[in-house]
């Protein structure tokens, strides 16, 4: 089966005042048709300019390489008109922010309409019919009355859900979410997930996920792609990954999550934080990035970066030493 | 993509940083360049102009550029168009930068009293900066010289009042920002009084703004003196003074354009480096004015 | 909404009131004993005594205000002894001509300069962004009565197309549009930097936000996303900006009325400071800081109409 959304080495240079910084290197996932990827990381790892790398969506000051596979058909390079008619068509994205993200000066009828009416050829007033459609679909009440209404004048969770329906306007194949409830409550959260799981049911749409929560992660994910500093250290299905995480990185980030529910004597219930800072990187690394962290990093870690290999079937991860706990 | 050699050694403090980024923007260095240039030529002038710029010579008036050993003309009384241009930058860059200092210091002290404070402090002295606004630059300039009388101090601090109400209002916007800030707050509520909330948290972080506002305020102040001397309101003869030069030349335009173009030529291209400078300091340092 | 309205109205009345104290203390101040400006050619002690009385000027300074701001309020801002005519029939002659001369310069100002703003914020970095960014800056740094003294050699000497000065009225369309239009150049060049240079801030901003990341992933053309959805929310920004620049404008006035020789307010203020006309100085001061404020409030009001926010949550600042 041919995945939706296929990645493979895509590398992300940022040209800065402090020199040219490498935000993604070789960054490869698949997507298969009506699944949910999660892209887990930490800020600064890379998984939001992989996302805006996929939509052509980088700043002037970036450069990309590397392949975007859209059931199977190439999209990197693509020249911007083309792009253009992907994007809000075959692949959406929302953003993290839905404060900012909405334009202040237009109605949010307004700006669904526009993505109805430059990819479907809608006229003014069908437009304007379908959009509060979807503010239904997403569950926001009295649809017929939010269309006329400004951004502001809504809160921030109708914010996302506005987004969403934005996103999911032109029926796309892939939606690209860029923590898309990190912003909001958690019980705000709650609400937007089920809304993305019904729309995976009913339209079909496969999801990529982007998120530093991994309780979201567990909720909704079929698969998991886990990235370190601009690299994927492991991927594969969530509930083997999870119950049984092969790369330091990751088996650290589980130790992290608070288990109320274990004891604080036998030692797994404690918060364990990992060690030092993510790094920026300059130019390509000559070593593991996660060494300086590693409880495991030894000479062999420092002659070059792991390749991704499987380590069981499905289960790919980065390491000279997979495998285990970190903490023994 | 081959792996480089170790990296060389990229600054790590801020200013070193700060002064990378702003070297890598050609306009700002020459504009850093052209305020350089300036200052030196007021401070060197004895040593650059090549003739006595009060020494008048009959004989050879309103010559034209290149003649004679004039490298720019000879002005209506006969004295050297170049040397009056070198020893004038002395009399614009001390009326533009003195009056900004001075401007500064006093609208400092008060912009902090009005955001820090507000309430009826607030009200009152944002009134009185809306009345003086009310005015135009040039208006309060032209006036407060008028009614001082024609001196460089006069001009200096007609420009300065001129000066103040904009800097009020720059230091008044951060100050109002800042005090919502929480280490402000976490100072206050550890008992440290006023005064030093104000100059050891509030005041530095009012710098930066006040800076980019001070390189765009001297070549204001610059233009100012000129025109107040234009207009026979600033220093007198016999000082040399680039805005005499242009209300001199005005009359003899026809005759001798080149007289009218070297002067205005002048203070064209010292505002020009300043603000210049000042866009670049801007851009770097990152400010964003607080409306 | 209206509570916002009346409020930003009290504050300009108090403002007014303010400048109206400035104006009239401030001409009280410039040097010279107003009796003998106003009767130059006679020192007899009891005739400036007479001319004293006559003009009230014997009377202690509030009550000379209050008197005054009587007048101006019914219409009466005195007579002119330099020209024996009243203030107030002057202004209204001079200030048509100095709006005339301001709505020029604006125009050129906003035809040029919201364009190339746009240009060089879409187009950052590149050599037109650097060329009118250099451009307007330079625009900005030129002193005007330098730049007016350059066009008048360039335009009325060298290739005389245009005349050197003087003014014709507006009964003659073309001749008053040729004698407008260098003064023109001269007071918009300034005003054409500022607006060229906020449009640029504000495109960059606009074009910076999130919002226009979502209309890019939603696939709109280059051409929406710059001209709707940016471009409506740096209106805003600029219209404030454009609407704030009415004193720099006057300032420019007074000194391109001057080198042109055009009978506007600017002029008359000038005039007025060196001939001692202390009612002509006293009455034009009083418009130009009055015009200010109003139009300051008009601004105010006009943003405060535009930006949604505002307009709809009635928010009081």
């Amino acid at each position: 089966m041919t995945a939706r959304l296929e990645v493979t080495g895509l590398r992300v240079r940022f040209d800065t005042d402090e020199g040219s910084v490498l935000a993604a290197n070789g960054v490869s996932f698949s997507l298969r048709p009506g699944g949910v990827l999660g892209l887990v990381g930490e800020s600064g790892c890379g998984k939001s300019v992989t996302a805006m790398a996929v939509l052509g969506l980088l700043p002037p000051t970036a450069t990309s390489e590397g392949s975007v596979r859209l059931d199977g058909e190439e999209i990197a390079g693509l020249p911007p008109r083309r792009m253009r008619r992907i994007r809000g068509r075959e692949i959406s994205m929302i953003f993290q922010e839905p404060m900012t993200s909405l334009n202040p000066a237009f109605t949010v009828g307004y700006q669904i309409a526009e993505v109805l009416r430059r990819h479907e050829g809608l006229t003014r007033d069908q437009a304007r019919v379908r959009a509060a459609e979807l503010l239904d679909l997403v569950r926001i009440p009295e649809p017929g009355k939010r269309v006329g209404e400004f951004p502001h004048q809504l809160s921030g969770g109708m914010r996302q859900r506005v987004m969403i329906a934005m996103a999911v306007a032109c029926n796309p194949k892939v939606l690209l979410a860029d923590e898309p409830t990190t912003a909001l409550d958690v019980t705000i959260q709650a609400q937007v997930l089920d809304i993305m799981r019904d729309l995976r049911a009913q339209l079909g749409t496969s999801i990529v996920l982007i998120t530093h929560d991994l309780g979201v992660v567990a909720d909704i994910a079929d698969d998991v792609v886990v990235m370190y500093a601009g690299h994927v250290v492991e991927s594969g299905a969530v509930d083997t990954v999870f119950a049984g995480p092969r790369h330091p990185y990751t088996i650290g980030l589980l130790g992290s999550v608070p288990r109320p529910d274990l004891g604080l004597d036998d030692g797994r219930g404690r918060l364990r934080e990992i060690p030092g800072f993510v790094p920026t990187l300059r130019e390509p690394p000559g070593a593991c990035v996660f060494a300086p962290r590693c409880p495991r990093a030894d000479a062999l870690c420092q002659e070059r970066m792991p390749p991704l290999e499987e380590q069981a079937p499905g289960q790919y991860a980065a390491c000279v030493h997979p495998g285990g706990h970190a903490h023994e | 993509m081959t792996a480089t050699a170790a990296p060389a050694a990229r600054p790590r403090t801020r200013g070193g940083r700060t002064r990378r980024k702003f070297l890598r923007r050609p306009p700002a260095v020459i504009g850093l360049a052209g305020v350089v240039i300036a200052i030196a030529v007021a401070v060197f002038a004895p040593w650059i102009a090549p003739y006595d710029p009060d020494t008048v010579q009959p004989a050879t008036i309103l010559s034209a550029p290149f003649t004679g050993g004039h490298l720019l003309g000879t002005d209506d009384l006969g004295r050297d168009i170049l040397s009056q241009i070198v020893f004038g930058a002395r009399a614009s860059l001390a009326s533009g930068v003195l009056a900004t200092l001075l401007g500064l210091l006093v609208a400092v002290p008060i912009g902090l009293l009005a955001g820090y404070y507000r309430g009826w402090r607030d009200s009152a002295i944002s009134r009185v900066i809306d009345v003086v606004l009310s005015f135009p630059f040039l208006v309060i300039a032209v006036g407060l010289a008028a009614i001082l009388g024609p001196s460089l101090l006069n001009e200096v601090i007609a420009l300065a009042v001129a000066q103040v109400p904009v800097f009020v209002r720059v230091v008044r916007g951060e100050v109002l920002g800042l005090r919502e800030l929480e280490y402000v707050e976490a100072a206050v509520v550890n008992g440290a009084p006023d005064r030093v909330v104000l100059v050891r948290h509030i005041l530095p972080n009012t710098l930066n703004p006040l800076v980019v506002q001070a390189t765009v305020a001297i070549p204001t102040a610059i233009i100012g003196a000129s025109v107040l001397s234009f207009l026979g309101l600033g220093e007198q003869p016999p000082t040399p003074s680039w805005g005499t030069m242009l209300s001199d030349a005005q009359q003899y335009i026809a005759q001798a354009p080149w007289f009218a173009v070297f002067p205005g030529l002048a203070i064209a291209l010292t505002t020009l480096s300043f603000n210049l400078f000042g866009d670049g300091l801007r851009d770097v340092l990152d400010v964003r004015m607080r409306s | 909404m209206s509570w916002y309205v009346l409020r930003r109205v009290g504050t300009s009345l108090i403002t007014l009131f303010g400048a109206t104290i400035v104006v009239f203390l401030g001409v009280r101040a410039l040097p010279g004993d107003p009796a003998v400006a106003l009767s130059p050619e006679n020192n007899d002690p009891a005739v400036l005594h007479a001319i004293r009385v006559r003009y009230g000027l014997d009377q202690p300074l509030p009550t000379q205000y209050v008197v005054w701001l009587g007048h101006a309020l019914r219409g009466d801002l005195g007579t002119s002894p330099k020209t024996g005519l009243p203030v107030t029939q002057t202004l209204l002659e001079r200030v048509p001509i100095t709006l005339e001369l301001a709505l020029l310069a604006l125009l050129i100002a906003v035809a040029i300069g919201v364009p190339a703003g746009i240009v060089a914020a879409v187009r950052r970095g590149s050599l037109p962004d650097y060329l009118c960014s250099t451009a307007a800056l330079g625009g900005l740094s030129v002193p005007h009565f330098w730049l007016g003294i350059l066009l008048i050699l360039a335009f009325a000497v060298h290739f005389p197309i245009f005349p050197a000065s003087g003014f014709v009225p507006i009964t003659d369309p073309a001749g008053n549009l040729m004698h407008m239009a260098l003064p023109a150049i001269v007071l918009g060049t300034g005003l054409t930097a500022v607006i060229m240079r906020q449009m640029r801030s504000a495109m960059l901003d606009s074009l910076g936000a999130d919002y226009v990341r979502t209309a890019r992933a939603k696939g709109m053309t280059e051409w929406k996303v710059v001209g709707v959805h940016a471009l409506r929310n740096s209106l805003i920004t600029v219209v404030t900006v454009v609407g704030l620049q009415l004193g720099v404008l006057i300032s420019g006035a007074v000194i391109t009325e001057q080198i042109f020789i055009i009978p506007g307010i600017g002029k008359l203020t000038l005039d007025s400071v060196f001939n001692r006309d202390y009612p002509s100085l006293q009455g034009v001061v009083l418009i130009t800081a009055t015009g200010y404020i109003v139009a300051n409030l008009l601004v105010d009001l006009t943003y405060s109409l535009l930006n949604p926010r505002i307009r709809i949550a009635g928010g009081a600042r």
